[in-house]
C-alpha cells in the first residue's frame, strides 16, 4: 500500500498585526464614544517624557488621565498621581519577561481602571524605546515623540518609523544646547528627510521654554472635533 | 525583542488557517520601511513553533521594496533610502504605495495522508 502525502498551498493575505488593529479600533471606539482625545507619547529612555507630562499638568485647563507604560514598577505613575491626576500604570513584564513596547491588548486591559467620563485627553506614555511601540498602534489619535538634545542629531535617520509616525515631535532639554556639541540645523535636515513638515515644538521640561506651546498644542488637540469614518 | 511578537502573531496566524494539519512552510511579505530583521524573525518563529503544528516549517520571508506615488507628477517609483522622494521630480509630497506590508502570504499544508489504491481483490 502506498501512502502519499498531498500538499496543499494556502492563500492567506492576513495582516501580521491585524489582530493588535482589531483591538486598537475597539479602544478607539471607546474613546470615541466617551469624547476622549488619546495621545501616544513615545521616545527613547530617558529622553525626559514623564518630565514633560509633568510640565504641563498644573497649567493645561484640560480634564486629563495618565496611562503609564513600563517594564516594571510605579516610579512614573507615582510621579503623576503627585499632580492628582487619574493615572493607571500597566507593567509588561508578565508578557515574555519584559515586553518592550504597549500593544493594543494591553492599553484595552487597563482601559476599565481609567476615568474616561471624567477626562478630555489620555496620555499613554509608552515604554521607553525607539523601535517597538512604533508598530503597535493602540487606538491613540495623535503620536507625539519625545527627542531630547542630547541624544545626537542621527536618531531620525536610525529611527525612521518612529520619526515618520509622529505627528508632533518635542525637542528637549534645549537648555543643555550651550553644553554640547549638538546641530540643530543637521537633527532639522534629517527629521525633514523622514517626515517632511512634521510638526515640532522646542522644549525644556527644566526650564519650562516652550511648555506654554506644548500645553497649547494639547489643548487644540483635546477640542479638535474628529471627523468619524 | 519584538520580533518574538510579531512571531507570535505570525504562527497563530497559521495555526488559524491550518486547522490542525501540519505546517510545512509559511511565506510572510515584509515591506523596507518595516523595522524587521529577517534573522531575528526566523529565529522568534522557530521558538514560537516549537511544540505545535508549525513545527519545522520554513519561514519565507519576501523583501517588498518601499515604493511612493507622486502627487505632483504621478509617477510611481521604487525609493531606496530616505528621503522617500520621487524619483523624477524628487518631491516629498509623496503617497506610500508598497513597503510598509507585514503579511503571512501564504502558507504549505500537509494534508492526511492519502491511501493510493493497491490492487487487492
Amino acid at each position: 500500500m502506498d501512502v502519499a502525502v498531498h500538499r496543499t498551498k494556502v492563500r492567506i493575505v492576513e495582516g501580521v498585526l491585524d489582530a493588535n488593529d482589531t483591538i486598537a479600533r475597539a479602544n478607539r471606539g471607546d474613546f470615541d464614544r466617551a469624547g476622549v482625545t488619546v495621545v501616544n507619547l513615545m521616545s527613547a529612555p530617558g529622553a525626559g517624557k514623564t518630565s514633560l507630562l509633568e510640565s504641563m499638568l498644573a497649567d493645561l485647563g484640560v480634564r486629563v488621565g495618565v496611562l503609564e507604560g513600563d517594564v516594571q514598577g510605579s516610579v512614573d505613575a507615582d510621579r503623576i498621581a503627585g499632580h492628582h491626576v487619574p493615572v493607571t500604570q500597566i507593567n509588561t513584564d508578565p508578557g515574555f519577561g519584559g515586553e518592550c513596547h504597549l500593544d493594543a491588548n494591553m492599553v484595552r486591559s487597563a482601559l476599565p481602571s481609567v476615568p474616561l467620563e471624567a477626562i478630555e485627553l489620555l496620555v499613554i506614555e509608552n515604554v521607553g524605546n525607539l523601535v517597538c511601540p512604533a508598530e503597535f498602534r493602540v487606538g491613540e489619535d495623535y503620536r507625539v515623540m519625545v527627542s531630547a538634545v542630547t541624544e545626537g542629531e542621527d536618531k531620525p535617520l536610525k529611527y525612521p518609523l518612529m520619526f515618520r509616525t509622529a505627528d508632533l515631535v518635542l525637542v528637549n532639554k534645549i537648555d543643555l544646547l550651550p553644553h554640547l556639541t549638538f546641530d540643530l540645523d543637521r537633527f532639522l535636515y534629517h527629521l525633514e528627510a523622514v517626515n517632511p513638515r512634521v510638526e515640532r515644538i522646542f522644549v525644556s521640561a527644566r526650564t519650562g521654554e516652550g511648555v506654554e506651546d506644548w500645553c497649547d498644542w494639547l489643548r487644540r488637540a483635546a477640542t479638535r472635533v474628529r471627523v468619524r469614518a | 525583542m519584538h520580533e518574538l511578537s510579531l512571531a507570535d502573531a505570525v504562527v497563530a496566524i497559521a495555526r488559524d488557517h491550518a486547522r490542525g494539519r501540519r505546517v510545512t512552510s509559511v511565506e510572510v511579505k515584509v515591506g523596507a520601511l518595516r523595522q524587521v530583521v529577517p534573522d531575528a524573525l526566523v529565529f522568534a518563529f522557530e521558538l514560537v513553533a516549537a511544540g505545535t503544528n508549525v513545527e519545522g516549517a520554513e519561514l519565507e520571508i519576501e523583501h517588498v521594496p518601499a515604493r511612493v506615488r507622486c502627487a505632483r507628477c504621478d509617477l510611481e517609483s521604487d525609493v531606496k533610502a530616505f528621503p522617500l522622494a520621487c524619483d523624477r521630480c524628487r518631491g516629498l509630497d509623496v503617497e506610500i504605495t508598497g513597503g510598509d506590508e507585514l503579511l503571512v502570504e501564504s502558507i504549505e499544508l500537509d494534508e492526511e495522508p492519502l491511501t493510493v489504491a493497491s490492487s487487492r481483490r
